[in-house]
């Protein structure tokens, strides 16, 4: 383990350099350039409020806020970005580097740190873009917006442990990752993002308890909404979780290693 | 002589487990015999001390690609150990991952970070990089505007921007243009002198032979030969032309000098001798002067198609000469087992003085991958003198006639 910290230590500057490659590679060569990053999941948010505010709207409880559907919503999708960024990038991690991984020996840890450094850089700019927003719409951050940090940093170390997992076995078994498009959409609709909890009928309200991202995306609601400390026992838990499928995703990497260059 | 890499009993498999679920398996400790082993190495082992420089030859599949990777770390041997004392240079995949985006300053600190260098010694090495790959003004160009041969330079530049403890090197690796393969080749060599440790890979035997103190064959997956240059290159050439039914003896001549004889067999050299115009034999010969090289070849199955070839090397096995009866359009067809045809080759030695060897070469066509019949290296060994002409130096006889005026 401190092997490793060493070895991504003195790669620092290349993880450094590696995300900033990384942000301008994706928005090279357009005009808008980095706006891009934060104008999809934007639009995105636009097209959902545009066709459900009218039916959701009505049943946030205790906002008055006429816009409070759209920033219930713009919450929970900071956080579902963010996360579906990090478990897709960690997906295809080592199928992508593949070639760079048969051909050049550099410590490999250093691709986690390069994906989750990109994907928090993009996901810092939609939550200043977020938060501008709310500020137009005359909804002003509370001191609550402080747990924010803490609430992506679990959502980090979560998506990246149940990333890496799944991305160490799709370097064997490629089906992991088709499964894993299906299976996120599903994820996002059984996640209460673009509706309320409340709605949905009784005996999912336990179901939906089982879903690790209901936690955060409600600690994200919260915060942003209400301006309200999130729950934080369930928070903890998923803390202590999270921190858990992380330490099992390094051990497999280490188990995977050898063997996963040999099938790329 | 220090050793600044040791591979030892390295072997690699491939597990085939089936399926990958039970390879899965594996990782939690679960005890699953894979299905298929499949053994692409085994059994190496080898050293290279400081300064050396080594050949690795052998055919598409011997293993060449995947030993290089165990050294360089990339993969992990099934068996056996890998040490290595200092730091690996690879000079096999130049560019890689470059990005088209960047411009070639930006990509250089890119490629040198992830070779593992701090910003501080990308910085200082900055200027030698850039005036290496002489590129001008594009070095702060985006990459996608670049040649091909301009990314080469770039590339390469930053791989040998820091002097390695071992460099790999693929000698077929294209470098751009001749002007920016020859400086290439001078850093390499001044890297070699400074005490840094060289891998080439290659099918050139002159480069091997050119540039390395020591040579391995890789047949299979296993050290075939591991030794002098000429030996393994002779050898890995018997090797090329080893069809069904191909042979190949290896014998020590009494010079101490080993001979690589292969082929089919079905046509042979029976005798070989270099001849003076008078026709008294001879071993001593003088710069220029006129020799018949007699070769007699015995046909021992009926052959529709036979063309005999013919190669001067010198001393370290480099090629001098060499044709065959197919280039001059001589190639004898039907002939019947059991006869024999005197061959007579006619020409001046216009070879500057030293040790010559000739390989023949008995085939149907002009190589010898197409049916060969027999191979024979050092087949005929003879000296070269200068007895009779102005001192002068070099493998070549072109004697020029001076002029000059004195200009007033």
């Amino acid at each position: 383990m401190s092997e490793l910290i060493r070895a991504v230590w003195s790669y620092r500057h290349f993880i450094a350099s590696s995300v900033k490659n990384d942000l301008k590679a994706r928005v090279a060569r357009s005009r808008l350039g980095a706006a891009w990053m934060v104008l999809q999941p934007l639009a995105q948010v636009a097209i959902y409020s545009l066709v459900l505010s009218r039916v959701m709207g009505a049943r946030l409880p205790g906002t008055t806020n006429q816009y409070a559907y759209s920033i219930y919503l713009m919450s929970g999708m900071l956080a579902w970005s963010l996360f579906l960024e990090i478990i897709t990038r960690s997906l295809t991690l080592f199928v992508d580097n593949g070639n760079l991984m048969k051909k050049i020996f550099f410590p490999r840890a250093t691709l986690p740190f390069i994906a989750v450094g990109s994907s928090l850089v993009s996901n810092a700019l939609l939550l200043v873009a977020t938060l501008i927003i709310f500020a137009l719409i005359g909804h002003m951050p509370t001191p609550a917006v402080l747990w924010i940090p803490l609430l992506m940093g679990i959502t980090v170390v979560f998506s990246l442990g149940l990333g890496l997992i799944l991305g160490v076995v799709n370097v064997f078994l490629r089906d992991v990752g088709q499964v894993m498009t299906v299976v996120l959409q599903l994820w996002f609709w059984v996640t209460p993002i673009v509706y309320m909890p409340s709605i949905l009928p009784s005996g999912f309200g336990e179901i939906i308890h089982l879903n690790p991202m209901y936690y955060l995306v409600s600690g994200y609601q919260s915060v942003l909404l209400y301006g309200a400390a999130p729950p934080l026992l369930p928070l903890a838990a998923m803390a202590a979780g999270s921190i858990v499928l992380l330490v099992v995703a390094f051990l497999m990497f280490r188990r995977a290693a050898p063997e996963m260059v040999d099938v790329l | 002589m220090t050793l600044m890499l040791d591979v030892r009993d390295v072997g690699k498999a491939f597990r085939d487990y089936g399926s990958e679920l039970k390879r899965i398996a594996t990782w939690f400790g679960v005890p699953v015999k894979p299905r298929e082993e499949h053994w692409v190495l085994r059994g190496i082992s080898f050293s290279v001390g400081r300064g050396e420089a080594i050949g690795i030859v052998g055919q598409n599949g011997a293993g060449k690609s995947t030993l290089l990777k165990l050294i360089t770390r990339t993969l992990v041997p099934t068996e056996g150990s890998v040490s290595v004392h200092g730091r690996i240079a690879a000079i096999l995949e130049l560019g890689m991952g470059f990005s088209p985006d960047l411009t070639g300053r930006q990509n250089v600190y890119h490629a040198a970070g992830l070779m593992g260098f701090s910003r501080e010694q990308i910085e200082a090495a900055m200027p030698d990089i850039e005036a290496f790959a002489e590129i001008g003004d594009y070095f702060d160009e985006y990459v996608r505007t670049y040649s091909s041969g301009m990314q080469m330079r770039v590339a390469f530049s930053v791989a040998t921007a820091f002097r390695p403890d071992i460099l790999i090197v693929d000698e077929a690796l294209s470098v751009g243009d001749a002007y920016f393969q020859h400086k290439c080749f001078k850093r390499i060599k001044e890297f070699r002198e400074l005490g840094t440790s060289l891998l080439i890979v290659s099918h050139d035997s002159g480069a091997i032979q050119n540039m390395c103190d020591r040579a391995i064959l890789l047949q299979g997956g296993r050290v075939l030969k591991d030794g002098e240059p000429t030996e393994v290159m002779d050898a890995y050439n018997a090797l090329i032309a080893e069809r069904e039914n191909t042979t190949m003896k290896v014998e020590r001549l009494e010079s101490g000098q080993m001979q690589t004889i292969s082929g089919t067999f079905e046509a042979v050299v029976k005798s070989i001798r270099l001849h003076a115009t008078s026709g008294e034999p001879i071993e001593f010969v003088d710069v220029g002067q006129d020799v018949e090289l007699r070769i007699d070849v015995e046909a021992r199955s009926d052959i529709p198609k036979l063309v005999l070839g013919y190669m001067i090397k010198d001393r370290l096995g480099q090629p001098v000469f060499g044709t065959n009866t197919f280039h001059t359009r001589q190639v004898a067809t039907d002939v019947p087992a059991g006869s024999v045809l005197s061959y007579v080759a006619r020409f001046p030695m216009n070879i500057g003085p030293g040790s010559y060897s000739i390989s023949t070469a008995l085939v149907s066509t002009d190589t010898h991958l197409v049916d060969n019949y027999e191979w024979r290296d050092l087949a005929l060994i003879f000296t070269v003198a200068n007895q009779s002409h102005p001192h002068f130096v070099g493998s070549a006889w072109i004697p020029p006639t001076f002029d000059f005026d004195r200009l007033p």
